[in-house]
Order: structure tokens, then C-alpha cells, then sequence
């Protein structure tokens, strides 16, 4: 083969190659160009959007919580902000370290590492969880010229809440803690979420979450442009936030402060209601708990001694606890025998110490052994004798007295604005044939005359029966908030009162039993100790009763001092025109008028002359000796 | 006004002298592909890179037409020693190298540091296109055997540093050498047979596990949405997100606010689509499919064996580059480190595609003084 025709061959074959590369490439291009018009034509929209969303970021503008006022303006809750330290632990590669080198620094304490750990489950990924909060002046300084030590650890400003009172208006004013996954999906399916976007806290108790929706007001968003540091270039609009709602409630920080103090160390609750509205002026549970450990996550040793305490803390026994009424439901007996025709005032009988519904049969037994000597209607309510109403609550029936009583809101929910309230307990045949399909025995009947055996009634309902009795006749729904201010406009809306029902009474009947709770409270009333020395004119009514079910868990507790009766008082003041009502439960507090009707009286002594009165009606000691003026046991 | 007219005409004789050996085709193609790139580089990096990417191309435009006037005779004297250097300094690179980001690819000289491998992607077709010419007169199968050997040993120690974009784009245009030249089509199927047995044992044996991740992203970008996938995933954006007619110069949202990672180096094809959409990347393609065209064109008319394989596999290996970048940025191939030739910001890669094209009009213009 001679050089030439190789290269030759070489050239032609070069040609034929090159050719077909060119081929090729136009080929491999034509690949390209049908991608890139996928990319750009068939996928735009998309990837525009995409685009778009990288460079937008909407920077949530988190509303100011509305504030909650009492009825003098005092601040109950309010938003506060500080600084607060928080970690990306996906961003730590050591994290016991890490808090070794932090604690060089701040102080972290057991509590904020088992707060850390619990609220980092939560969170998503990358998400900040914080480590501590509240920074001290010297400990934002301290990290701020050490930041450079920790990265991964930030440290912001942040909004909570605070609850000045502490544990005094835990039950009615609850807490917000961190929204949780629950918490998050129960928003998206009301259609609430958009209004929480970068929002941390969420009402979880009390007012805090029944008026959630009030409260919270409205993310609102700036649109950001930012880069891929996430940093902000410049604003490209935005929508304001709506402010939370400040609502001024009915309740009086003060009175509610003195009637805690009156507790002392005893458990029990306090309700007060304004006559005239229904407006609660006073909702205490004690023990309480400080709502403000909720705030950013409770840690889990805390929160396990208050739901184990034998105490209970975290009942709400003004809404939550159901106990017998003992001799507080008597004057609601006395009234239902004058308007049912059963009773005259003038119509009286000699008491022998007991009740038997037939000759020689079982003995209902009065508190005081020899009985009251002769009694009339309101000797029965000024004393406090059982017989008398054993006798008139056989004469009655069950039925025309549940009938009666309910009412008065016995066996029905008030309808306060606040969570789990129980409805408490109104017998009769119908109901234990349901409960229990046994028949009714009239020997039950005897009983629930003194407010023993199966009634039962929270101190809300107490106090709604009582106020009904203040006001001649009206059941009010409880209303917790008093006016508002619309933060749209910045009118002021007072809140209109909403009666349940109007109670067809006598007015006559109605004086009758009014003047013998008053004498309740003075000279030779069960009350006269706590009665003794007011400058204005209260009524009331003793009671006492045995634990049987204590509260809604009905746990057997056991020690003597548990099983203490519990003791009760209702009142209203002044006699003539009410401005309070109030019901007082004192758990194992023994006598109605020893225990629970000296707090009345602290209550109403602050209520109608802004101070308490020392002395006038000192608090016994619990596991004292048998009060002065009070009542035995009820047998049976 | 006579020594004006002179010195005029003095400079116009030296400008006509200077371009003398430049194929005005080609040359006015890389002008408008550099204007192109003049214009995105701005915007990727808002004019920061400006000076920098007119100095890189005023250098490469320089080094080009200087060797525009280097005769192929004499290129092809520099092809063995150029490609003993080559391997040398790969070796020296493989012993005591510097490592940066993992990988063993600087030379340190003392005075500055040099990446051998880039000399090879020149060097490589160089020594094999010279090789076979010297073979001419009676090519054989062993002598292709020879070239390729040639090209496996620099291709073997590059994939060894590791640098598998620059390993495959030079066996890339060392196949091209053998392919021009006419290598057999049974060899050419025996090889890729080869290769489909030797490409899953590579998988398991030797590649690294960052390149295994850039396969699998591809296949995957959202994998990993913050790590490898990142990349793809907004360069993908950009370009979708630039439409027919493209969001318009130095509005590119995505580059400008630093989305885009090496939104001017290895992803600026993704800028340049933002901004000029498919209209531009039409435009983009087509320059670069005339520019290879121009090039096989002027590989065919060359009068040597040597010119001509080195010419096409030089167009060729162009090509290769264009499509391994945008197919990268489009999201059709695995992110290789392969800048986009002659748009990208950086001296090297300038350096080296317009010296490429400085010999292929050498080549071009010097036809008659090799003999065939």
C-alpha cells in the first residue's frame, strides 16, 4: 500500500468520521435544547414559583397577647421580653460539652436541661430549642462577648407571658405554653393556622385558653427579600399583625388575694358572683400552682409532683370538685317548702333529736342528740336542724324537690367561660334507675334533705344557687370578662349579661328565708362568731359535710386529718340590695361555721370596706378542737 | 498628516499581521461567546469579577493568536517532550502533591503551584495525533494500542488524585484522536463492552464516595436537598425559572442573591439561562454548534495527519466540554467539576480552550507547508 493511498484512505475516512461526529453533536445538542425547553417552558411555572419562594420570605410579625385586666385595672397577665439563650442541637456536635463551656457563662440549672431535652422531642428539625430563659443583664453580657465561643447557640429576644399573681389566679386565668403537634393540627382544621404562623405560645388553660381566639390576635407577615444566607435585603410589603384583644375581667385582683391569704393552709374553693350580672368576682382552687413555670415547658420532675401531690393542685375544685352540700342547701329547702304549699312560717313542731319515717323504724339523726326544742321555719335555718328538714323533705318527695333545686342550677353546669366543669349531681328515681336500676328508697330522700347522700355540688354551683336566692330569682351564666377594647378600633364593648332563667318566686317567701340566713350570721346563728362585729348586713348559711366523695377522683385518702368533714358556707351581702354572693368549701375543714365562714367574712370585709378586719374572725388552726357555735355530725 | 497616514498604516499592517493566521469564522464566533460570557460573569457576581475575566481573556486572546503563528511543524516537535513533562509532573503530583478539598492536584514549584493535569488535556492529544502521524504510512491495530496507551497512563493517574471530571474529558478527546484517525468499530465495540464490565467494578472498587454521591443526586437531586442535591436543584430552578426570554440581564434573582453556588464559575450556564431563557440558551447552542462544525471544517482541510487529528479532537473535546457543563446545570449529567468553555470565569480554563483553538488555526493557515 503505497503512502499516498493510505493517506488518502486516512482523509476520506477523517471526513466520513468528522461528519458523523457532527452529526452527533447536533444530535446531543437537540437532547439539550428539548431539556432546557422543559426546564423553561413546560416546568416555568413551577420553577418561577420556586424562585419566587426562595427569594420571598414572609417574616412573621407575632401580635402583642392581649393583656388581662381585673375590674380596678390591675394587670393579671401581660406579655414581657427578655433575652433568652437557644441552641440548634443539630448543629452541636457535643452537646454535654456544650452546656459545660455554657455554664462557664450563664447559669443552667438540672430543671432547664430536663426543660431542654422534653421541648427538643417537640421540635423540628433545625429548629432552635431554648436552654434559658430570662437572662440576666450580666448574663446577656457575658454571652454577648463570648458569642463567638458557641456557634450553634443564639441568643434573641423573645415575647412570654407573665402571671404577676403567681398561683393565686392559677384555676381561673390558666397559662400558654408552646404550641404543640396537637395544638398545631387543632388550629389547621378550625382554620386557624395562617393567624399563628411563627407564633410560639398557645392558651393552653383557664381564661388563657378559653379566650385563645381573643387573645392571640393575628400574624401578621413582612415580605422579605432575602438572599441564601437568609438574610434580608430589603421589604417588598407586608401585612400588619391585629393586635390580641385586652380584656378587663369582673374578678378583683384584691378580693381574690384575700381570700386566698383566708384559706391559709387549708384546701378548698372560693366562688363570688355579682348578683346583678353574674359578673365572678372571685374563682380560687387551693393549692394552686404557679402558671408561670407553663409558660416555656414545665420540666418533668415539676410537673410529676404537682399531678401526683395528694393535694391535688391542678384540680380546679371550684369547677372540678363535687361534694355534698350538707346544710348549705337547707334554705333552698325552706324556700321550696313555702312555694310548693307543703310549709306555712308560722308552722312549727317539737323536735325530738331524730326522724323515723314509721314508728319504731331507723332514727335520722339530728347533729345536736336532744334536738332544737320546738322549731319553726326559721329557727331550722338559724340553727341548722336536721329533723325539720328529714320531715319536710319526706313530705316532699324526690321528685318535686329535684324538680325544685335544679332550678337553682343544681345538677346542671353553670356555663362559665372555663374548661372541665362538672355538672354535679341532682337525684332523682329517674336518675338511679338509670345509674344503678334499683328503685328509689325514701329513706334517700330523708337524707338529700340535708344535702347528704347522692347530691352533689361543686362550690360554682353553690354559688350561683346562692346568688339566685340574692337576687330574687335570676340565674346568671358566670361571666368572667366585664368589657373590651376592640383593637381594631379601640372602642370599649361591655360585655351584656346572660341570664339562664328567671325564677318565679314569691317575694314573701323569698323575705322570709333571706332574714333567717341573716340571723345565721348574728347571735345564736351557726355563723355568729364570723358574723360577730360586720358594719354592714350579711346572710348566710353553714354547712357542714361528711367526706364521702371528696372530690371528682373519689380516691380513698387515707390519715384522719382526710377524712375531716368538709366545710361549707354560702352568703350574700348586703342583706337588702346584694352586691356579692359568694359560696366558701373547705375541704377536711371540719365545721361550716368555724372554718369556712370566717373566710366568707374576710372576703366580704374586703369587699365592702377594702380591708380585712384582724381579730374579728381568727382563723383556726386545721386539726384545732371543736369550734364554738358550729354543728355535730350528721348521722346516717 | 503624512506621518498619521504612515502610522496608521503601520498599525494596520502589524493588526493584519497579528491576525494574519486567525480563521475569521472561528474568531468571530469566540468574540461573541466572550461577549456573552463578559455579560453573565457581570451580573453572576454583580461587576465584582469584571476586571478579572477581561485580564483572563485578554491573556488567553493573546496566548491564542501567538500560536496561531507557531507552524504545526514545529508544534509537533514540542508533542513528546510537552508530554514526558506532563507525566513527570503527574507523577511528582502523585508523590508530593498538595491536597486541597480532598484531592492531590497541585504541583507547589516553590515559586507558584501548577495543576499538571491541565497541561494534559493539551498534551495528551498532542503526543497521540503526533504519534500516529510519525505511523502514517502503515497504521496498525498495535499502533493504536500504542496511543492508547499514551493516553490510559496520564488518564489513570488524574483519576487517581482524584479528579474524575478532567480524567474522563481528556480520555474523551484522546478517543476522539484514535476515532478521527479511523480506529476499527469491532475495537471500538470491543471497548465499550470492556467498559460496561469495567464500570460497575469501578463503582465498587474504585470510586470515591463523594463522586458515587454526585451520581446518585443526579438520579435524585431531592435526596438531598441541602448537601449534593443543592447544586442541581437551583441551578434547575434558575434555569426554569427563566422562561422563554429570560428574566433579563442582572435580574437573575437567583445568582444575585447567592442561591446559585459558583453561579460564575462551573454554574454559570444556570445564570445565563435565568437571565436570557431559552431564546439565549438557542443562541448559546447554536454558537457552540457552528463553532465545532467550523472547527471539524478546518481539521478536514489541514494538510497533516498530525493537525488534522489534533484539530477535530481538539472541536471535539470543545463540544464534550459545552455538553458536559449545560447537561450538568440542566440537570441531565452528574455534577462534574467542568467549567462551561469559554463562558465560565477563570484563567485557566480560557488559557487552555482558546490555546487549543490557537493551534487549530495554526493548523488552518499552515496547510500548504506540511507536506501530506
Amino acid at each position: 500500500m503505497s503512502e499516498f493511498v493510505n493517506t488518502a484512505l486516512l482523509r476520506e475516512e477523517f471526513r466520513r468520521r468528522s461528519q458523523l461526529a457532527i452529526g452527533v453533536v447536533v444530535g446531543l445538542f437537540c437532547v439539550l435544547f428539548f431539556r432546557f425547553a422543559w426546564l423553561q417552558l413546560v416546568q416555568h411555572e413551577r420553577y418561577s414559583a420556586l424562585s419566587e419562594s426562595n427569594r420571598v420570605s414572609l417574616v412573621p410579625n407575632i401580635p402583642p397577647r392581649g393583656v388581662l385586666y381585673d375590674r380596678n385595672g390591675v394587670v393579671l397577665a401581660s406579655g414581657d421580653w427578655g433575652y433568652a439563650l437557644e441552641v440548634v442541637p443539630e448543629k452541636i456536635a457535643d452537646l454535654p460539652a456544650l452546656w459545660a463551656q455554657l455554664a462557664e457563662i450563664v447559669r443552667i440549672e438540672a430543671a432547664d436541661l430536663r426543660r431542654f431535652h422534653r421541648l427538643r422531642e417537640d421540635s423540628r428539625p433545625f429548629e432552635a430549642v431554648p436552654i434559658r430563659q430570662r437572662l440576666t443583664e450580666v448574663e446577656v453580657a457575658r454571652f454577648a462577648a463570648q458569642r463567638y465561643r458557641f456557634p450553634g447557640v443564639e441568643m434573641r429576644t423573645r415575647d412570654w407571658r407573665s402571671y404577676p399573681f403567681g398561683p393565686t389566679f392559677s384555676h381561673l386565668i390558666g397559662y400558654i405554653g408552646r404550641i404543640s403537634q396537637k395544638d398545631k393540627l387543632a388550629l389547621q382544621e378550625a382554620g386557624r393556622w395562617s393567624a399563628y404562623r411563627g407564633a410560639q405560645y398557645i392558651g393552653k388553660a383557664g381564661i388563657e385558653k378559653r379566650y385563645e381566639e381573643w387573645l392571640h390576635g393575628q400574624t401578621g407577615f413582612e415580605h422579605m427579600e432575602v438572599d441564601a444566607g437568609g438574610r434580608a435585603l430589603r421589604s417588598l410589603g407586608r401585612t400588619p399583625a391585629l393586635a390580641g384583644t385586652n380584656l378587663n375581667l369582673h374578678v378583683d385582683a384584691g378580693l381574690q388575694q384575700v381570700a386566698e391569704a383566708a384559706f391559709g393552709p387549708y384546701r378548698g374553693a372560693l366562688v363570688a358572683l355579682d348578683p346583678n350580672n353574674g359578673g365572678l368576682l372571685a374563682l380560687l382552687s387551693k393549692p394552686g400552682y404557679d402558671p408561670n413555670l407553663f409558660v416555656d415547658g414545665i420540666d418533668v420532675e415539676t410537673w410529676r409532683g404537682l399531678n401526683e401531690s395528694l393535694d391535688k393542685p391542678l384540680v380546679n375544685r371550684a369547677l372540678r370538685g363535687v361534694y355534698p352540700p350538707g346544710s348549705t342547701i337547707k334554705p333552698f329547702m325552706a324556700l321550696a317548702g313555702l312555694e310548693l304549699g307543703l310549709s306555712k312560717p308560722s308552722d312549727s313542731f317539737a323536735d325530738p333529736g331524730y326522724f323515723s319515717l314509721s314508728a319504731g323504724g331507723h332514727r335520722y339523726r339530728d347533729w345536736k342528740k336532744d334536738g332544737h326544742g320546738t322549731v319553726d321555719l326559721h329557727k331550722s335555718i338559724v340553727i341548722s336542724c336536721d329533723t325539720y328538714y328529714y320531715r319536710l323533705a319526706n313530705q316532699m318527695g324526690i321528685e318535686r324537690m329535684h324538680d325544685f333545686l335544679a332550678q337553682f342550677g343544681l345538677g346542671e353546669r353553670s356555663g362559665v367561660d372555663l374548661d372541665g366543669e362538672l355538672a354535679g349531681l341532682m337525684p332523682n328515681a329517674a336518675w338511679k334507675t338509670r345509674r344503678f336500676k334499683q328503685p328509689w328508697w325514701p329513706g334517700e330522700t330523708v337524707i338529700a334533705g340535708i344535702g347528704q347522700g347522692y347530691v352533689l355540688a361543686t362550690p360554682m354551683q353553690l354559688a350561683v344557687a346562692t346568688m339566685a336566692i340574692a337576687n330574687e330569682g335570676v340565674v346568671y351564666k358566670p361571666q368572667i370578662v366585664r368589657s373590651w377594647r376592640d383593637p381594631k378600633d379601640g372602642r370599649v364593648h361591655t360585655a351584656a349579661p346572660e341570664v339562664v332563667r328567671k325564677l318565679d318566686l314569691d317575694p314573701k317567701h323569698l323575705r322570709l328565708v333571706k332574714a333567717a340566713m341573716q340571723a345565721v350570721t348574728q347571735p345564736g346563728g351557726t355563723a355568729a362568731g364570723a358574723g360577730a362585729g360586720a358594719t354592714y348586713s350579711f346572710a348566710g348559711k353553714t354547712g357542714t359535710a361528711q367526706v364521702v366523695a371528696m372530690n371528682a377522683a373519689g380516691r380513698s385518702v387515707s390519715g384522719s386529718a382526710r377524712h375531716r368533714d368538709n366545710a361549707l358556707f354560702i352568703a350574700f351581702a348586703p342583706v337588702d340590695k346584694p352586691t356579692i354572693a359568694l359560696a366558701v368549701m373547705v375541704e377536711n375543714g371540719g365545721h361550716g361555721g368555724s372554718t369556712a365562714a370566717p373566710i366568707a367574712r374576710k372576703v366580704l370585709d374586703y369587699w365592702f370596706l377594702g380591708q380585712t378586719t384582724p381579730g374579728a374572725a381568727a382563723m383556726p388552726a386545721p386539726g384545732l378542737a371543736e369550734a364554738t357555735t358550729g354543728e355535730g355530725d350528721h348521722a346516717d | 498628516m503624512q506621518i498619521e497616514l504612515r502610522i496608521a498604516g503601520l498599525v494596520r499592517a502589524g493588526l493584519r499581521r497579528v491576525f494574519r493566521h486567525a480563521d475569521p469564522v472561528l474568531l468571530g464566533l469566540i468574540l461573541a461567546l466572550l461577549a456573552l460570557s463578559t455579560l453573565t460573569v457581570a451580573s453572576a457576581t454583580s461587576g465584582a469579577y469584571l476586571a478579572g475575566h477581561l485580564t483572563n481573556m485578554s491573556v488567553a486572546l493573546a496566548a491564542m493568536l501567538l500560536l496561531s503563528h507557531v507552524p504545526p511543524q514545529v508544534l509537533i516537535r514540542f508533542a513528546a517532550p510537552l508530554y514526558i513533562l506532563g507525566l513527570l509532573l503527574l507523577l511528582g503530583v502523585a508523590v508530593a502533591g498538595d491536597v486541597v478539598n480532598g484531592s492531590r492536584r497541585w504541583l507547589n514549584l516553590g515559586v507558584t503551584s501548577i495543576q499538571p493535569s491541565e497541561l494534559m488535556r493539551l498534551a495528551v492529544p498532542m503526543a497521540m495525533a503526533a504519534y500516529l502521524h510519525y505511523r502514517q504510512e502503515h497504521l496498525h491495530n498495535r499502533h493504536f494500542a500504542l496511543a492508547g496507551l499514551l493516553l490510559v497512563l496520564p488518564v489513570a493517574l488524574i483519576l487517581r488524585q482524584p479528579d474524575l471530571g478532567t480524567s474522563l474529558l481528556i480520555l474523551a478527546s484522546g478517543f476522539f484522536v484514535l476515532f478521527l484517525a479511523g480506529l476499527a468499530w469491532r475495537v471500538m465495540a470491543g471497548l465499550a463492552l470492556l467498559l460496561g464490565a469495567i464500570v460497575p467494578l469501578a463503582w465498587m472498587f474504585f470510586l470515591h464516595d463523594y463522586q458515587k454521591q454526585r451520581v446518585l443526586t443526579l438520579f435524585d437531586p431531592t435526596s438531598d436537598p441541602l448537601g449534593a442535591g443543592y447544586h442541581i436543584i437551583q441551578s434547575t430552578i434558575a434555569s426554569g425559572s427563566g422562561g422563554l426570554f429570560g428574566k433579563g440581564w442582572g435580574q437573575g434573582t437567583q445568582a444575585r442573591l447567592d442561591f446559585l453556588p459558583e453561579g460564575h464559575t462551573d454554574f454559570v450556564f444556570a445564570v445565563y439561562s435565568e437571565e436570557f431563557g431559552l431564546l439565549g440558551n438557542l443562541v448559546l447552542l447554536a454558537i457552540y454548534a457552528a463553532m465545532v462544525a467550523r472547527g471539524l471544517t478546518l481539521s478536514y482541510n489541514a494538510s497533516g495527519l498530525f493537525g488534522r487529528l489534533l484539530c477535530g479532537a481538539i472541536s471535539l473535546t470543545f463540544f464534550t466540554y459545552a455538553l458536559v457543563n449545560m447537561g450538568m446545570v440542566s440537570g441531565l449529567l452528574p455534577v462534574v467539576g467542568v467549567p462551561l468553555p469559554l463562558v465560565s470565569y477563570g484563567g485557566t480554563s480560557m488559557v487552555t480552550v482558546l490555546l487549543g483553538f490557537g493551534i487549530l488555526m495554526s493548523v488552518a493557515s499552515n496547510k500548504s507547508l506540511v507536506k501530506t
